[in-house]
This record gives C-alpha cells, sequence and structure tokens, in this order.
C-alpha cells in the first residue's frame, strides 16, 4: 500500500513531451514552420534576407502588445484599447519631442501617458467591478481622440534635436544586423515567459483566470493584480508605439487603427483562452508571426489583398478549434 | 481549555437576526458536527470564526484570550483555516499550486525571488501521503474527481499549525466512495489534535465521524450534546422544530 501511494502520488501526469505535444502552440508553431517552408520553394521571394527582415520587423509590434495582451487575457479579461493607446503614446511621444525637448523626455511623458491609462482601465474594472470589454472599449475612443486633440490631427514627421536617435532605435539594426524592434520584442517575451512561470505575480495571474473567487478567499492581492495587468497592457502598447514611431519616422492619428483585433486574435491563436486561466508568451509570438506569415504570403503568391481577412479569421478559428476537439476528447 | 469559546454570539443584518446569542467550545482532538436547516445561522456562525463577518454581540476567546478578528487572513494567522463549499479551487493550476496559493514558496533573495516549484511539490506529496489520498502534485485540479479535489483543499489546512478547521459540507456533491474517502480525512485531521467543525445536511456522515453535534434553529442553538446521547431521529425533530430544545 504505502509503495503504491508513493508511486502514485511521485508519478507525473505526462512526460514534457506529451505536454508539449498537447499544447496549442506547439502546433501553430508547426504550421508556421510549414508555411514558411512551402513559402520557400513556391516563391523566388518569400526566403531572401530582405523578405525576412520586412516580416520579422512588422510582426514586432503586434507581437509587443499581444505580451501585455496575454496577461490581461489570462486574468480572464480584454484590453480593446491598446490600438488607440499606441496611437496616443507615439502621439506625445512626437509632439513632445517636436517641441524641441530630447529623447527621454519624450520617451517617459509617452510610458507616463501608457501608465495612466492602465491604471485608470484597471481600477475601475478591479475596484469598481466595470466589465473590462465597456472600459476599454470607451478607452478605445477617449485614447485616439486625445491624440487627435495633442497633435490638432497633424502628422508630426520632426522630432527636435533627438530625431536622428530616434529614428535609429526604431529604424536600426545595432545587434548583429537583427532589426531593433526584434530585439526589443525578444526581451519583453523573454521578461513576460519569466513573470508567468517564476514569480508569484504570474502565478496569481494564472489563479484569477482559473477562479477569481478562489483566489480572493485564499488571500491573493486580486484587485492589485488587476490593475497591474492593465497597466502592463497599455504599457506594452506604449513601448510598441515608441518604436514603432521610430520605424516609421512620422506619426499620424488613424496608426493602430483596428490594431486591438490583431493582438487579440494573435494571443488567440497562440493558445490563450479568452475565458480566462490559460496563455504563453511565446503563443503571443508565434500567433503574431503566423498572422505576419499569412499576410506576407499572400502578397507573395499574388493572391488579392482583399482575402487577407479570411485566411486570418480562418486561422483564428482553426487554432481554437484543434483545443475544442481536444477538449471534447479529454472530457469523454 | 477549549480551544475556541463563543460566548453571546450574535449578529444582524439590519432587521434580520442571523444568529441570536449562541455560546459553545471547541476542543482539541475532536469533530463537531454543526447541523441545521437553510438559513439556520450555521454558515453565519462559521464567517464570524472564519473572520468573514463581525459578530454584533459577544465575545470569541481562543485558548483563553479574547479573539478579535477584521478579516479572514487574521484568522488564517491564529491557526482558524476554512474548507469552502465549493472548495476554492482554481482548475487550471496543479495540486500544489492550490494547496500553496497565497503563501507561496520562494527561493533567492531580496527582489530576486523565483517561485521553488521543487520544494512544493515535495511539500505537497508528502501531504498527500500524509492523508493517504492518491493525488498527484503535478496534475492539474482540472483533471481531479470530487475526493481528489478535497484532498486539495484540506491539504491546504495543513501547510501551517492549524488549530480549528472548519468544513462547509464537504461530502455534499461527491460520491459514496469518496464521501468515504472524505471521512477519513476529516479522522485524520481530529488525530492530529486539530478541532474540526463540521457543517453538512448529511445525517449519516455527521454521525459516522462526529463526536459531539449543535443544532441551531433560526438562529439560535438548540441542541449541543455528544453523538452517542442522540440519534438521527432526535436531530430531524431538533432541526424541524419538531422537539423544541433539549
Amino acid at each position: 500500500m504505502a509503495i503504491t501511494l508513493d508511486r502514485e502520488i511521485g508519478q507525473r501526469q505526462k512526460t514534457w513531451v506529451g505536454s508539449i505535444l498537447s499544447s496549442q502552440t506547439f502546433w501553430v508553431l508547426i504550421a508556421v514552420i510549414l508555411a514558411c517552408i512551402f513559402l520557400s520553394f513556391a516563391t523566388d521571394t518569400f526566403a531572401t534576407t530582405r523578405n525576412f527582415y520586412n516580416i520579422t520587423r512588422n510582426f514586432t509590434f503586434v507581437a509587443i502588445i499581444a505580451l501585455g495582451m496575454t496577461l490581461v487575457i489570462i486574468t480572464g479579461g480584454i484590453d480593446l484599447s491598446v490600438g488607440s493607446v499606441l496611437c496616443l503614446c507615439s502621439m506625445v511621444l512626437a509632439v513632445v519631442m517636436n517641441a524641441g525637448y530630447g529623447l527621454e523626455v519624450g520617451v517617459a511623458v509617452a510610458i507616463g501617458t501608457a501608465l495612466l491609462i492602465g491604471a485608470f482601465n484597471g481600477v475601475l474594472i478591479a475596484y469598481l467591478d466595470f466589465p473590462p470589454f465597456v472600459v476599454t472599449l470607451g478607452m478605445l475612443s477617449i485614447a485616439r481622440s486625445l491624440a487627435m486633440v495633442v497633435s490638432n490631427n497633424s502628422v508630426v514627421f520632426q522630432f527636435g534635436p533627438d530625431h536622428d536617435l530616434l529614428l535609429s532605435i526604431g529604424g536600426g539594426a545595432w545587434f548583429f544586423g537583427i532589426a531593433n524592434p526584434v530585439i526589443f520584442m525578444i526581451v519583453l517575451a523573454l521578461l513576460t515567459g519569466f513573470v508567468l512561470r517564476w514569480t508569484r505575480f504570474g502565478r496569481y495571474v494564472f489563479a484569477i483566470g482559473g477562479n477569481e473567487q478562489a483566489a480572493r478567499l485564499t488571500g491573493v492581492p486580486v484587485n492589485g493584480i488587476k490593475v497591474t495587468v492593465y497597466m502592463v497592457s497599455a504599457l506594452a502598447a506604449g513601448v510598441a508605439g515608441i518604436i514603432q514611431t521610430g520605424w516609421l519616422g512620422a506619426v499620424t492619428t488613424n496608426i493602430g487603427a483596428g490594431m486591438e483585433l490583431q493582438v487579440i486574435a494573435a494571443a488567440v491563436i497562440g493558445g490563450a483562452n479568452l475565458a480566462g486561466g490559460v496563455g504563453t508568451a511565446s503563443g503571443a509570438l508565434i500567433g503574431a508571426a503566423l498572422i505576419e506569415v499569412i499576410r506576407n504570403s499572400l502578397g507573395l503568391l499574388g493572391i488579392s489583398a482583399f482575402w487577407q481577412g479570411t485566411f486570418i479569421g480562418g486561422a483564428t478559428v482553426l487554432a481554437v478549434l484543434f483545443d475544442r476537439i481536444r477538449n471534447l476528447r479529454q472530457s469523454e | 481549555m477549549a480551544v475556541l469559546e463563543l460566548a453571546n454570539i450574535s449578529k444582524h443584518f439590519g432587521a434580520i437576526q442571523a444568529v441570536n446569542d449562541v455560546s459553545l467550545a471547541l476542543h482539541a482532538g475532536e469533530v463537531v458536527g454543526l447541523m441545521g436547516d437553510n438559513g439556520a445561522g450555521k454558515s453565519t456562525l462559521v464567517k464570524m470564526i472564519a473572520g468573514n463577518f463581525r459578530p454584533s454581540h459577544g465575545t470569541m476567546r481562543m485558548n483563553g484570550a479574547e479573539l478579535v478578528l477584521h478579516r479572514p487572513v487574521e484568522a488564517r494567522q491564529h491557526g482558524i483555516e476554512i474548507v469552502y463549499q465549493d472548495l476554492a479551487l482554481c482548475d487550471n493550476l496543479t495540486a500544489a499550486a492550490n494547496v500553496f496559493l497565497g503563501r507561496e514558496l520562494r527561493r533567492g533573495v531580496g527582489p530576486l525571488r523565483v517561485l521553488d516549484y521543487k520544494a512544493m511539490y515535495r511539500r505537497a506529496g508528502e501531504i498527500f501521503k500524509e492523508l493517504k489520498s492518491e493525488t498527484r502534485p503535478r496534475d492539474l485540479v482540472k483533471q481531479m474527481s470530487g475526493g481528489q479535489r478535497q484532498a486539495v483543499a484540506i491539504a491546504r489546512t495543513m501547510l501551517s499549525e492549524a488549530k480549528i478547521v472548519l468544513m462547509d459540507e464537504p461530502t455534499a456533491a461527491i460520491s459514496v466512495r469518496q464521501v468515504a474517502e472524505v471521512l477519513n480525512l476529516i479522522r485524520h485531521l481530529r488525530d492530529s489534535g486539530i478541532a474540526v467543525v463540521l457543517i453538512s445536511h448529511r445525517m449519516p456522515d455527521v454521525f459516522a465521524v462526529a463526536d459531539r453535534v449543535i443544532v441551531m434553529r433560526r438562529g439560535r442553538k438548540v441542541a449541543d450534546k455528544p453523538i452517542d446521547a442522540s440519534s438521527p431521529e432526535e436531530v430531524t425533530g431538533l432541526i424541524t422544530g419538531a422537539i423544541e430544545q433539549v
């Protein structure tokens, strides 16, 4: 009896191979790799340095925001305001730098704006118990409008004394020819992954998504954690906005429009569950990569851009479909 | 000496008198069955002991010293643990993560402290072994049976030196075999010197495991006697009001 009990308790449910094979993120990664292999043979232009450079640079902004979004989604929330927050932060940065201030000041003000918006969202959601959908939908509208207010709805392309530095941060490739935004993305992804797996904060994020009431009863500071995840989400949008400003070299009040849907799609394709409790940093990246590869390949294969939405939407539904099938099989 | 003593405890919410002048004592190594119909005041009474509510009147004493609780965390610090009716588990986390929820073990120094998975798996495994429950610390709670889920919830109470464990309907929604498992867990807690309060609607469970039965009706304590001196018929009468008081 003692031996069997020991063995039973010591046993693992799955080997690590088993748990990788059963993760949605892994299969989406396989899909990305297969698509890349197929495209390398099907087109002359896909497997070129220039195209890879384009792809990686394009998907990083979505991926960076998807990292923050993943935290929000794991707690069972949603943040629809990220596209507008990206725009507002870019515009704040641009206006401040355009007025003659240095890069540090511009970045500090932009980051401060992002944190303030995130805190506002988070406090309404956590302490006043607003539905996240409503609060962030309101913020989607407010932030874009504020971006128009601060810039008087103009295009800013002069960034004062640190103009060249800003453009080099976003558009340069300081290390091994890898585009800077990609470096930012990788660092932020590693950080997010670490926080989710190894810190108490990360554990609480999952606990809130799993059973908020239980988390409260066991003494998890639920409200504080919720405010923090919305601040992180807005911060991710702000950081993406700053880098994107440097990359584009100009800011208009319509950048980031509709981006929230792409970001949510990326997180969901990467395995985050909108019901809460499930999600990974690597999933956010891989989901964003799949979307970009689909977009890129349609262009290279000469398929009309009008089809983009169909393919990306199809990929979203398909990714979740596999998850559903697996769950159905498990529950039987 | 009693571990916990309640003297003339009352609680009202506005005009509603939920608990009315209840006095009772809990002793170490004793299982007390707390019975009563819905709305009899059982939950309110337990929630006062657990620190969710403050009594309107009356005092609580723990080992002779007066006990005033403002929040559930304070009750826990005094060694009062609760197993909630819905168990308060996160399905998406492992058994070990649930056991340690809110009191995670960490290693490292200063701000660079990370979760100590190894220590938590080991300690959770030890507790499950002590509880003689076939529950694997690394399994997700999602995939567990009702009995295993109970073991996880009960294992929480064994992390610290609990003196009192309050259990709210632990056998309400599980199979017969699992009920036996849970009753064994309760006996195990009792044998390690913990005072257990078992709130239950199920007469057979209370009579199988309790040493004493307390019956409440409409906010008042109407019976408090050794289980051997009572009978299911008497308790039923007390709950419904057919028997006024003993």
